[in-house]
Formats: structure tokens, sequence, C-alpha cells
């Protein structure tokens, strides 16, 4: 009887260890990247931790519930800093020069200020034809989307922190990590809503 | 080496400094010659691209690979290391010192260390049990760089050509290795990092592009096996051979992420995941990349 109730014990816990390492291979997987990995200049070990954001991107396939999504956009909604002087419009040239530089954050980059990598993902002035496409076009952005101050808020915005308003969006949050500040968010909002920038042309 | 070969090496060396060059824009503020470059060629192919193709071509049968493949092969041959053997006796998976079809059947799992391995981590393996060396000294400086080129890129470069036009067959059969692929899938997936990004941010749908470098969708057959085409690889940017290992760590450099581990078993997992993607595709042998 002894025997016969351990096994039973012994057989529904082996099943519940398989079900378990199934949903299992994401933890072990991290915590083999947390061995294996090594800091590298900038690039420290605390990088593979996931916030909160890419935790709940990573569970749902990038496709999180949409009442979830919803409370986690509005999180990250409240990061975005706005400038205090009530003013999104830099300079357009110096914001065509960030978004063509395409470094920053890697662990090469240490100390150089960084760019925006926009052409990496997007079409964006008409002269530079070698763009990516993981983004939609940007071309005639203001033209189309209009120059007023809604428009200049949500571009500030969405450079600031992409995932505000789309949760799981390719687009890093180039404000919130650290990466842009506030004046080259600026200029970036520039190339793409001033309208002298040659993206409105 | 044959005049054909020489005069290619050549032009390649041209090439590779124009690539070096475009790279170099690449990565900062492209000057405008780069954007009436693109301009012209914007109906067509970026010049880069086109050179590429022709030079291809050229090369399809003699191939700068081979010069390496050739060093590979005098070094796994040649008695080495603190115990003077030569690799001979190296086990790839299929019995000690088979070579040809190794290649294209891993990564696999090996029982006698317990781990997934793929072509460098194992050659790796047999160059410190067998031949001595220092597992810590060999992962120092593992990248060609310069003039210099490490011993397993040469040794990986050998033992892919002795696939040349085999069947990608990455084994599935043990639950090690299954438990490698789903690992290996669970690494491709994972965003973190200060930009959000993971490997499917980039290759994770069809026909994309960075600037002008098309991004293989590596989660799908048709493009997975772009994951072992050409590779290991003779770049032409900077002119260098690399093997899949510089390939994952520049990757993972573009992802914001801190270093992996050098012939890790992150990578062989990742390594094990797209591999398996691509089973069933020709094998071409060490080949070039852009
Ligand atoms: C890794 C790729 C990537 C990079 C780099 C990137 N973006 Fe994006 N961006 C996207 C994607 C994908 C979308 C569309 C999905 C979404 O809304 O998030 C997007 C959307 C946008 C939008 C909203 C477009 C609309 O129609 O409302 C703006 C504005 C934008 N990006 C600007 C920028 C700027 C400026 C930069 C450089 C600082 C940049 N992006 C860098 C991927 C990227
Ligand atoms: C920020 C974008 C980005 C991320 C993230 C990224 N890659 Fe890449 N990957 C690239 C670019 C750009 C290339 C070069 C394409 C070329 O040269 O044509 C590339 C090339 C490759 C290749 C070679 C393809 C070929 O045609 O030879 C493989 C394999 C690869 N990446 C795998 C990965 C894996 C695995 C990861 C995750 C660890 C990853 N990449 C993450 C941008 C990225």
């Amino acid at each position: 009887m002894k025997t016969f109730q351990a096994s039973i014990f012994g057989a529904a816990a082996l099943a519940i260890a398989f079900a378990a390492q199934a949903q299992d291979y994401r933890a072990q997987a991290i915590s083999m990247m947390k061995r294996d990995f090594h800091a590298k200049g900038i690039a420290h070990m605390d990088r593979l931790n996931e916030d909160a954001l890419q935790l709940i991107c990573n569970r749902s396939h990038n496709e999180p519930p949409k009442g979830i999504a919803e409370t986690l956009q509005h999180d990250q909604l409240a990061t975005i800093q706005y400038p205090a002087d009530g003013k999104f419009l830099g300079d357009w040239k110096a914001g065509e020069k960030l978004a063509q530089n395409g470094r920053g954050m890697t662990w090469k980059d240490g100390g150089k200020p960084s760019g925006g990598s926009c052409y990496n993902c997007h079409q964006i002035g008409p002269a530079t034809t070698s763009f990516g496409d993981i983004g939609n076009s940007l071309l005639h952005f203001g033209k189309i989307r209009g120059y007023g101050p809604d428009v200049q808020k949500y571009v500030y915005g969405k450079i600031y922190n992409a995932k505000a308003y789309n949760l799981c969006s390719k687009m890093p949050r180039f404000g919130h990590s650290g990466t842009l500040t506030e004046k080259q968010i600026k200029d970036l909002v520039a190339l793409l809503l001033d309208p002298n920038s040659p993206v409105n042309k | 080496m044959s005049s054909i070969k020489l005069r290619a090496v050549v032009a390649l060396s041209g090439l590779a400094l124009v690539c070096a060059a475009q790279a170099a824009q690449k990565e900062s503020a492209p000057p405008k010659k780069a954007a009436v470059h693109a301009k012209k060629a914007a109906a067509a192919k970026d010049p880069v691209a086109a050179d590429f193709e022709k030079f291809h071509e050229i090369m399809e049968e003699d191939s700068p690979a081979e010069l390496f493949e050739a060093k590979g092969a005098e070094m796994w041959k040649t008695k080495r290391g603190p115990k003077h053997v030569s690799l001979e006796k190296c086990n790839l998976g299929l019995g000690p010192g088979v070579v040809k079809g190794a290649y294209v059947q891993m990564p696999r799992y090996f029982a006698d260390t317990g781990q997934m391995m793929d072509a460098e981590r194992r050659i790796v393996y047999c160059m410190v049990k067998l031949q001595g060396f220092k597992e810590a000294d060999l992962a120092k400086k593992p990248f060609s760089k310069g003039s210099y080129l490490p011993d397993p890129v040469a040794l990986v470069t050998y033992v892919a050509g002795q696939s040349r036009n085999m069947k990608i067959a990455v084994p599935q059969k043990l639950p090690q290795e299954r438990a490698a692929y789903k690992l290996g899938e669970e690494i491709f997936n994972y965003r973190a990092g200060p930009w959000d990004f993971s490997c499917a941010t980039c290759h994770g749908e069809d026909n994309k592009r960075i600037r002008t470098q098309n991004l293989p969708n590596l989660a799908s057959k048709v493009d997975a096996v772009r994951a072992f085409q050409g590779w290991p690889g003779y770049r032409m940017t900077g002119g260098l051979m690399h093997t899949l290992q510089w390939r994952m760590n520049d990757c993972f450099r573009q992802q914001r992420f801190p270093e992996p581990g050098y012939a890790s078993e992150t990578i062989a997992d990742l390594l094990t995941y797209m591999g398996v993607n691509a089973n069933g595709y020709l094998y071409k042998g060490p080949g070039i990349k852009r």
C-alpha cells in the first residue's frame, strides 16, 4: 500500500514536473544567459533583467491582453518628461544628423553622445534612400499629420517613450532609456514637424 | 596560389575597402556623397550590393574562404599544443576523426561533456582536451582582426568545408537536443536591455531591412538557411574570415546586450534553433558575406 501510494504520488509529481518544464524553458534560458554573459563597457549585466513592460511583452509574444496593455501604456505615458519651457521644436538640421547616427548604448559606445538610429527603421528625408523599413515611412510627416501643438506633443512623446502609444512596439524608448536628451528629441521633432525641414518639402 | 585566385584576392581587398568605408558611414552620419550614391542606385540596388553580386559570380568557383580551409586542414593534421598531438582523433559527433558531414549535423548533444556543442565549441573542446590548450587563452581573442586569424576560425572553416554540398541535418533525436531548440527559441525572442530588442525585433518578420542590409527572418524556414549558408564567411567589410560565433557576438552588441561568452551554451542553443529551422537545405560550404 505504501509503495502504491508512493508511486501515485511520484507519477503525479513527475507529470507536474513535466508541465512545469514546458513552462520553464524561458526561466531556464534567462538563467543560462545570466551565467554565460559578462559586462562589457557600458553594457552591464543588469541589462539582462526584464523591466515590467519587457516582461509582459515577452510573456505575451508582444500581444498583451487589451486591459493590461492599456494600464501599462498609461504607466509608460506617465514616464514622459515634457520640456519645461513648453517648446517642442528644435533645429531640424541637428535632428537630421541624429536620425542618421546609429551609435548609442552598445558596449563599443561608452562616452560618445548617442544618435537615434531613426533611418535604420524609417524612411524620413527624401535625400536618403538607404533607409530601413521596420517602422513606417515618416516622409511628409508634418504635411500629412499637421504641424499643431498636439502633433508636436505626440511626436515628442513618441520619441521619448514609444511604448506609451503601442506597448510592445519595436521602437526603443529613447528618452526613457536615457539615450537621447531633451534637446536632441526637440531637434528630431523639428526634423519631422518643421515646415522648412526637407521631410515636409 | 593560382593567378585567378591572386587577382581575385587583390580585387577583393579593394572592394573590402569600399565596404569598410560604407560600414563606417553607416554608424555615423553618411556624407552627402553616400546619399547621392544611394540615390543613383535606388532604382536597382545599392552599389556595394551590385559589386558584391558581380564578385560573388567571379568567386563562385574560387572562393577566398578556400585559402582558410586549406590553412585549417593543415592545422588539423599538425601536432600542436602543449601535448603535441594533432586533432585527428577529435570526435565531432560522428566518431573520432570523422570530419566529413559533421558540420551540417551540429550543434548536437555530446554525452562526454553533457553539453550542446556547435562546431566551434566542440573544436575548442578538442583543442583543450586533446592538445592541452587553455580554454581561457582561446577565449581571449576569438575573432579575426587585422592580420590576426584565431586558430579555431581556420579549423571551423576547414571542418565546414568538409560538409560542402550536404544537406543541413541538425539532429533533434535526443531530449537534450529538443530542449536546446526550445531554449534557443526563448533566447531568440527575449526582449531586454535599454532598447528593448530581441533577435526577433530585427529578424522576426519577412522582407525587412536595416538601411540597405536585408534582415533574414530567422524564425522562418525560407530565411533561416541564411544563418547557415555562407558561414563561416569571408566578410568583405574589413576583409576578415568570420564564423557564426562572431556573427552572434556582433548581433548581441547591436541588441545592446552585455557580451555573450565565446563558445557558450547560449550560443550553441541559439545556433540549434536557427539550424533546425534551416534543416533540409543544401549547405554550400564556407562563403563570402558582405
Ligand atoms: C528598431 C526600429 C525603430 C527605430 C530605431 C526607430 N523607430 Fe520609430 N517606429 C518604429 C516602429 C516599428 C513604429 C510603428 C509602430 C509603433 O507605433 O510603435 C515606429 C513609429 C514611429 C513614429 C509614429 C509614427 C506614426 O505614424 O504615428 C514616429 C514619429 C517615429 N517612429 C519616430 C522615430 C524617430 C524620430 C526615431 C529616431 C530617434 C525612430 N522612430 C527610431 C520603429 C523604430
Ligand atoms: C538591431 C538589429 C539586430 C538585432 C537585434 C539582431 N541582429 Fe542579426 N543582423 C542584423 C544585421 C544588420 C545583420 C547583417 C545583415 C547583412 O549583413 O546583410 C544581421 C545578420 C545576422 C545573421 C547573418 C545573416 C546572413 O545573411 O548571413 C544572423 C544569423 C543573425 N543576424 C542572427 C541574429 C541573432 C541570433 C540575434 C539575436 C541574438 C540577432 N541577429 C539580433 C541586425 C540585428
